[in-house]
């Protein structure tokens, strides 16, 4: 099997070629994206790498970032997917309004979502006003605060993900089940679930992969300090403020993480669809 | 910021072609000559440096001062990696350094302003903080600058000679950042500049002290090497240091050198 290239990327059920023109802008694009990352690699200080990605505060904040990730991200499966599920099958009114309002930290800048969750529960806040007088509970500048934030600028990635693959699922199956009675629970669990089983996880990955990226919820909302909210991106930005090449190891670093991430999980997940 | 930078480049760029196409023949319509002069300058100069913009343009008729305000160690990046600065002004010695060292700056950066940290607690001054020593009282919540950023290195440069050691729960990127845990209520003090109390008006409340004496930032002014517009770059930093200037610097707090 030795096809051209060019050939392998044509489609292989109707034989229909690319149009070439398509490879011009294709490739601006993928070289827009591209070439900084690779302008990063190129201005990294390599024989120092160790040394920079080993420093304490380095694997403080990786150590963090993958923590509170991979919390947020469990957060967003386990309300995030019904969620979904509401905005994807539910027979309610005003789901148009609800769909955009899920939509919002998708285009809000991050530090206005930030600023938003710090004045519902920072200490002078609606909530978190309440929360410190009745129980001396004060959200902000901890780490629960970071998983928050996380959360908050993630959710929409597995919500839109999710309810992608529940939409183009169908709901035959489902019926069917019900005509054999199985109560709305036992079909949900037996049968809708596992069908957008790879919708979900590709979801999880995407969020995961944005809650490894947050900075601007975070530094408003949490703060920073090492070991409890200053996750790596908020530690690039500050290291490039002294030490260059300290930033740029770091970008390296949540570069090659969101990388493994992306190419190693979601290809899987993609791949359980057909 | 950027797009002004840049749109600002534009400009320059097409008057300078203009001019070179004019030749000597300044013969046309008796309009001033367009020119822009962009400078670079740290983020706790805005205020400041935007109140002098009409002056200096007042008196240099076609003259539009463009400014790409932001943080000194990234001002300075950008002027290394060919930013189009004629004159800088950064909030410390150290990245002015980086400039200089990088043979970027015209004679020798002179220094024009000075700030000093003060303890920035909510209007009233609800936890009664009356010292530095008292921002390491364990029942407060303090908010400092990280020590990779001056307002943190001043900062910890006192805590090492008033013996003081704080437990902050946040160290900053910047000074603004530290200001807004306080101005939002989050935090019950914070350490940031005399001028941003200034600048945050009746939000906060300033307490001085002492020993920030033993911290004093330094704020230096140099003129770009080979600049385009090295002539007004050195007019705009004769208005800086100038008695005009130190009235305008002298109101938003900063200290004369």
């Amino acid at each position: 099997m030795t096809r051209p290239a060019v050939r392998r990327s044509d489609d292989h059920e109707t034989g229909v070629g690319l149009p070439r023109l398509l490879w011009v802008p294709a490739a601006l694009a993928f070289a827009l994206i591209a070439l900084p990352v690779a302008g990063l690699a190129l201005r990294a200080d390599w024989p120092r790498l160790p040394e920079l990605l080993l420093s304490e505060s380095a694997l403080d904040a990786l150590r963090l970032s993958l923590l509170t990730a991979g919390i947020s991200t469990l957060l967003c499966i386990v309300l995030g997917g019904p969620l979904a599920v509401v905005l994807a099958r539910g027979r309610v009114r005003g789901l148009r309004v609800l769909r955009s309002v899920v939509l919002l930290p998708l285009v809000l800048p991050p530090v206005v979502g930030g600023l938003a969750l710090l004045f519902l529960l920072g200490r002078t806040g609606l909530v978190g006003r309440g929360l410190d007088l009745a129980f001396g509970i004060t959200v902000p500048f901890t780490t629960a605060s970071v998983v928050l934030a996380q959360t908050f600028v993630a959710l929409p990635f597995l919500v839109v993900s999710l309810e992608g693959s529940l939409r183009t699922a169908g709901r035959r199956y489902e019926a069917v089940a019900a005509t054999l009675g199985a109560a709305p629970w036992l079909a949900f669990r037996r049968v809708t679930v596992p069908l957008v089983l790879p919708g979900l996880a590709s979801g999880a990955v995407l969020a995961f992969a944005r809650c490894l990226g947050e900075f601007g919820a975070t530094i408003a909302f949490s703060g920073s300090l090492q070991g409890t909210t200053r996750t790596l991106p908020l530690l690039v930005y500050l290291e490039r403020e002294s030490d260059v090449d300290a930033a740029v190891a770091l970008s390296l670093l949540l570069v090659v993480v969101a990388v493994v991430v992306i190419a190693f999980a979601r290809p899987r997940t993609v791949e359980g669809i057909r | 910021m950027r797009l002004r930078t840049a749109s600002a480049v534009a400009l320059a760029v097409l008057l300078a072609g203009c001019g070179g196409a004019g030749g000597g023949g300044s013969s046309g319509p008796q309009q001033p000559e367009q020119r822009t002069l962009t400078v670079f300058a740290a983020a706790s100069l805005t205020e400041v440096f935007s109140e002098l913009e009409p002056r200096f343009e007042e008196v240099h008729p076609g003259v539009d001062v463009v400014f790409n305000f932001g943080a000194s160690s990234d001002l300075a990046q950008q002027i290394v990696n060919g930013g189009p600065a004629d004159l800088f002004a950064a909030a410390n010695t150290s990245t002015m350094t980086t400039v200089s060292d990088a043979g970027l700056v015209d004679g020798e950066p002179t220094v024009f302003a000075t700030n000093v940290l003060e303890i920035v607690t909510p209007p009233g001054n609800p936890a009664g903080i009356a010292s530095f020593a008292d921002l390491a009282r364990p029942d407060l919540k303090v908010v400092v600058c990280a020590p990779q950023v001056p307002c943190g290195a001043a900062a910890e440069k006192i805590e090492q000679t008033t013996g003081v050691t704080l437990i902050p729960v946040s160290e900053e990127p910047d000074v603004k950042s530290t200001l807004g845990k306080v101005t939002t209520g989050n935090a019950d003090a914070g350490l940031v500049y005399a001028t941003d109390v200034r600048a945050a008006g009746d939000d906060v409340q300033g307490v001085g002290f002492p020993e920030a004496a033993q911290a004093v930032n330094d704020y230096p002014i140099a003129v770009i090497a080979d600049a385009p517009n090295a002539d007004l770059a050195r007019a705009f930093q004769e208005l800086v240091t100038g008695a005009e200037g130190r009235a305008v610097l002298g109101s938003a707090g900063f200290g004369s050198p």
